[in-house]
Formats: structure tokens, C-alpha cells, sequence
């Protein structure tokens, strides 16, 4: 009965997020300057009544709560809308571009989980001086590059692009997991072990991941939204057609049902991702208790 | 008399014990402090640096050199010029000078509007905490990059080069709240609760008085540490706008938009080397200062 409760709850909340997040995308959108503008009305080359006539052909947008209303209701029956930028059903574009950013943000969060577990546990048992200034020097560096700098770096001496993503996850995953390792290396029961004569690994594998591994899960919900705002940036900055490509450019072109859709589906994204995480770490504390 | 002596003899052996745990700590707090200090020093002959980078340069960030179009390294250019005749080292000065006076600024800003927010929730708890709540967890679970893009692409583009800067800096400040809310709802709400404001209650101090005397000098530690941390987020977030041509706009000189010359000059150059390094060495700096900061506290404590 209690898990039931939870799991509503849960949807619930998911549900009222999601759903202020397009609501506050599509004021946004419909309050900002020049929402409707056709640019070719920009044209000074056209007359009074050319004007005229492309106002007459735009078609009607209605009130802004009238059009949420509408397409909150279409959305239910899985009408994403029609991209007025692209003249496209958006559940196709969608359809067609999120494999290219599935894919870079998989191949991100593995490389980024793997360079910072790689730095982060041996952080947590051994006391090298080299190792620390190494993870800590380039962890730093990392943190204090911008993204989309750092991907136009690895595009202009031809790296792999998907590192990129690794490389900007990398050092937040890290800096997160260091913290949470040594804290839990700091705790009475690891100094009795160590004081036992147990062995480095035996102490780190069974006395302090354990106790890291509630939180470690946590970040990994958090995790995904960070490779998202990676992914994003080596999308625009080297041409990739993925999601992240599309939010740029319907953001550019005030495309509203678009950049309405992708804020919900990106919000339920990190959402689900989190709730996830905080369910598994909860699950996981009620095994332990 | 002779107890006051000796209770002034035992602070001094607490003070010089201190001390000395301060000395020959683990994490070298000496080195910590002259490494912390050497960082300010840094950030203040660099600001020093950008607010005169006219004199410093020998010319203005927009003036161009026509006779000098894309210009190598010399003694007038020490950073060479750009394809439009334009001094790399006085566009690089006057963009440290935007990006070291207009962050502050807007973690100002972020940093009030997350303590109206998150310690307007933190101690009123019940509705309003949970409307707080939502609202945070709306803009935390956005893509920090994706939210900037959407909010600034839905404000005018075409504005003033002076108008795109407090455009893009006042966005940054106005989305950045939604983390240090977090913080300082969780530290107000710890302090709601805790002994000494119920004592503060229990003599009679209530309302602003109770907020201004009471809560707020304690939670000053926390709003410094929001307002520290916020700084080299909203440099980077300058700049990765910028990178994406959603920043300052031309002939205004910003980090992100002079790093956009990697698009089109894929040579070597020395201005986008200048410029990134400037950056690591600004954002390392504050990084120093901040973690720092947050080491000594937790020592001293």
C-alpha cells in the first residue's frame, strides 16, 4: 500500500513538473518579442497590401491559454504538433534525430563514469600525492573549459567528438564521487578495518562503496542532464542532426510547438532519470535496513 | 585574579594550539592560505589590468588597424590582430573586463533572488515550501545549456552590442537562482528550528527583527559561498553562449565570442591561446578561492 502511495505520488509530481515546464516555455515563447513575426513582413521592398496578405495567410494562434489547452489535450493523444520551421510533424523529427543523441550521451556518461571512477577510487584508499594532483589538476582544468569551447577544440584537431561529452561529465561525476568516497573512507568503520590490517581493495570494495553507492546512484540521474547540456553543444558546434541541434534551432526560430515539446520531453527526461536513481537508492536503503 | 590569569593563559595555549593545527595540518592550511591569497592577488591586478586595458593596449577594443588586417605577434601587437585590423590584446582586456565586472553582478542578483525564494520558502514552510520546491526542481532538472539557449533566443537578438551584454548577464542571473535557493532554503530551514532563534522568540523578537538580527547574520556564510560559486558558472555560461552566437554581440569583445574564432582560423593563433589560458587562469583562481574558503571553514571548525 505504502509503495503504491509512493509510485502515485511520484507520477503525480512527475506529471505537474512536466507539465509547468511547457506551460512556462509556451508563455515564454508567446510573450517574447516578435512571436508571430513572419520575416518576410521584414521586407521593406514590400507594399501595404503584400503585408497585408501575409498577415491574412498566417494562420491563427488564438489566446495563449486557449492554444497550451489544445495542445496539452493533443499531446494526450500523442499529437506532438507541426514544427512551423521545419513544416513537419515533430514527433518524426524527434524520431529521427534522438538516436544521434542517444548515442553521444551513452557513449559520454560511460566515458565520463569510467574516467572518474578510474581517478575517484583510488583517491578514496591510497594516499599518493602524484595521483591526486594528476585527478585534481585535470579535473580542474576541465571544470573551468567551456563545453562548447572544448568541442570546438577536439573538432579542430580532429578527436573523437564523443569524448567531448566524457570530457565535460568527467569532472563533475569525479569532484561528486571523490566527496562522497572520502567521506565514507572517513567513517569509524573503515578506520577499524584499516586498524584490522584489511587489505586497501577488501576496505574499498566492501567497506566504502557500499556505503558511497545510495549517493553515487543518485548522481547518476543527475549525470544525465549534464551529458544532455554536453550534448548539446557538440551538437551545434559540429553540425551532429541529434536533439540538442533541434532545441537550438527551434529555439532560434521561435518555433513554439517544438521548443514546447522538447522542454517537456527533456524535463520528463531528467525527471524519470532521477526518480530512478532516488528509487533504486531507496529500495537499496530498505534492502540494507 | 589569579583565576583571570589562568583562563588567560588557557586561551592563549587553545589560540597557539590552534595555530599550530592550522600550521602542520594534513592539507597544509599555510600553503592553502598563500595559494588563496596569491589567487586574489591575481584577480585584482587582472581586473586592475582590464579597467585600464585602453592605456595598457595602446588602443580601443573596436579601433581597426586597416593597414594591419590579421597582423603576427609583434611589439604593437603583442597578441597580433584580427582579420578586421582589431588589437587581439585590447579586445581580450576588454573582454576580461565585462566578464570580471558583469558575473559578480549577476551572481549578485541570482544570489537575492535565491535568498527571497529559498528563504521565503525555508521559513514558512507548508505551500509555499512546496511551491518553492516544484519550482526548483523545474529549473534544476533542465539542462543548465538548454535553459539558457531557449531563454535567450526568445529575447531580442538584434540589440545594441551594450544591450546584448546586460541582456545575456541579467538572463544569467535571473536563471541561476534555482541551486543556491535550494542551498539556502535547506540552511534557513535548519535554522527555523534551531535553539537559538526559539530563544530569540522566546524573548520577544519576532518579525524583520527576528529575520534581520537573527537569521540573517547566520546565514551569511551560506549566501558568500552561493555568491562565490555562482561567479565562474556564469563566465563559463557567458562563454559557451558565446560560442554559440547567442552572447555579447560584435564589436563588443567577450571570452566566448573571441573563442569563436576557432570557427573560421583553425591556424595557430594567439589571441584564442592568450584567451583561453586567461580563462583557465581566471576560473582556477576562483576555484581556489572558493574551495579554500569552504577547507579553512571546516578546519576551524
Amino acid at each position: 500500500m505504502h509503495t503504491v502511495k509512493h509510485l502515485a505520488h511520484l507520477l503525480v509530481s512527475l506529471a505537474v513538473t512536466v507539465l509547468l515546464g511547457g506551460f512556462l516555455t509556451a508563455a515564454l515563447v508567446r510573450l517574447s518579442p516578435g512571436f508571430g513575426v513572419d520575416e518576410h513582413e521584414l521586407d521593406p521592398a514590400r507594399d501595404v497590401a503584400a503585408l497585408r496578405a501575409l498577415q491574412a495567410a498566417r494562420p491563427e494562434q488564438g489566446g495563449f491559454l486557449s492554444y497550451s489547452l489544445h495542445h496539452t489535450a493533443a499531446m494526450f493523444r500523442g499529437d506532438l504538433g507541426i514544427s512551423r520551421n521545419w513544416n513537419r510533424p515533430v514527433a518524426g523529427l524527434l524520431r529521427e534525430r534522438w538516436p544521434v543523441t542517444a548515442q553521444l550521451m551513452a557513449a559520454g556518461l560511460l566515458g565520463g563514469w569510467a574516467l572518474a571512477l578510474i581517478f575517484a577510487l583510488p583517491y578514496a584508499i591510497y594516499t599518493t600525492r602524484i595521483l591526486k594532483a594528476l585527478a585534481a589538476g585535470l579535473s580542474g582544468l576541465l571544470l573551468c573549459l567551456p563545453s562548447a569551447a572544448l568541442a570546438l577544440l577536439i573538432f579542430v584537431y580532429g578527436g573523437p567528438m564523443r569524448a567531448v561529452v566524457a570530457l565535460a561529465v568527467f569532472p563533475r561525476i569525479f569532484e561528486y564521487l571523490r566527496n562522497l568516497l572520502a567521506h565514507a573512507a572517513a567513517q569509524p568503520h573503515v578506520m577499524a578495518a584499516r586498524a584490522r590490517g584489511i587489505g586497501p581493495m577488501r576496505i574499498l570494495l566492501w567497506h566504502i562503496v557500499p556505503v558511497a553507492a545510495p549517493q553515487a546512484l543518485a548522481l547518476a540521474g543527475v549525470s544525465v542532464s549534464m551529458a544532455f547540456g554536453a550534448a548539446v553543444a557538440v551538437e551545434v558546434v559540429c553540425d551532429f542532426p541529434g536533439i540538442g541541434q533541434l532545441a537550438w534551432k527551434a529555439a532560434l526560430a521561435r518555433d513554439l510547438p517544438l521548443l514546447v515539446t522538447l522542454t517537456m520531453l527533456v524535463t520528463l527526461a531528467t525527471q524519470v532519470a532521477n526518480a530512478l536513481a532516488g528509487a533504486l537508492t531507496s529500495r537499496r536503503s530498505e534492502v540494507e535496513a | 585574579m589569579r583565576g583571570d590569569r589562568s583562563q588567560e593563559s588557557e586561551d592563549r595555549s587553545q589560540n597557539s594550539a590552534r595555530r599550530f593545527r592550522l600550521l602542520s595540518s594534513d592539507s597544509c592550511l599555510l600553503s592553502s592560505f598563500s595559494l588563496r591569497r596569491v589567487a586574489l592577488i591575481f584577480l585584482a591586478l587582472l581586473f586592475l589590468a582590464a579597467l585600464f586595458s585602453e592605456r595598457i593596449a595602446g588602443a580601443s577594443y573596436a579601433h581597426q588597424f586597416r593597414d594591419f588586417p590579421g597582423a603576427r605577434i609583434s611589439w604593437r601587437f603583442p597578441l597580433g590582430t584580427d582579420a578586421l585590423g582589431r588589437d587581439r590584446l585590447a579586445r581580450l582586456l576588454a573582454a576580461t573586463r565585462i566578464s570580471l565586472l558583469l558575473a559578480p553582478a549577476a551572481a549578485v542578483f541570482s544570489t537575492a533572488l535565491a535568498t527571497l525564494i529559498g528563504g521565503f520558502a525555508g521559513y514558512r514552510g507548508g505551500l509555499p515550501d512546496r511551491i518553492a520546491t516544484r519550482g526548483i526542481d523545474l529549473m534544476l532538472s533542465l539542462p543548465w545549456i538548454f535553459l539558457l539557449i531557449a531563454a535567450r533566443a526568445l529575447l531580442p537578438l538584434n540589440v545594441s552590442p551594450a544591450a546584448s551584454v546586460a541582456v545575456t548577464f541579467a538572463l544569467l542571473g535571473a536563471l541561476g537562482w534555482a541551486a543556491p535557493a535550494r542551498v539556502i532554503r535547506a540552511g534557513v530551514r535548519d535554522m527555523r528550528d534551531s535553539d537559538f532563534l526559539l530563544q530569540a522568540r522566546a524573548c520577544g523578537c519576532r518579525g524583520w527583527r527576528l529575520l534581520l538580527r537573527q537569521l540573517a547574520p547566520n546565514l551569511k556564510p551560506v549566501l558568500l559561498a552561493q555568491f562565490w560559486t555562482s561567479i565562474p558558472l556564469f563566465i563559463l555560461s557567458e562563454a559557451n553562449l558565446g560560442l554559440l552566437g547567442l552572447g555579447v554581440s560584435d564589436p563588443l569583445p567577450s571570452w566566448g565570442n573571441l573563442l569563436r574564432e576557432l570557427e573560421t582560423d583553425l591556424k595557430f593563433n594567439p589571441g584564442i591561446v592568450a584567451c583561453l589560458a586567461l580563462m583557465l587562469a581566471v576560473l582556477g583562481c576562483f576555484r581556489v578561492v572558493t574551495t579554500q574558503k569552504s577547507e579553512v571553514k571546516s578546519q576551524n571548525t
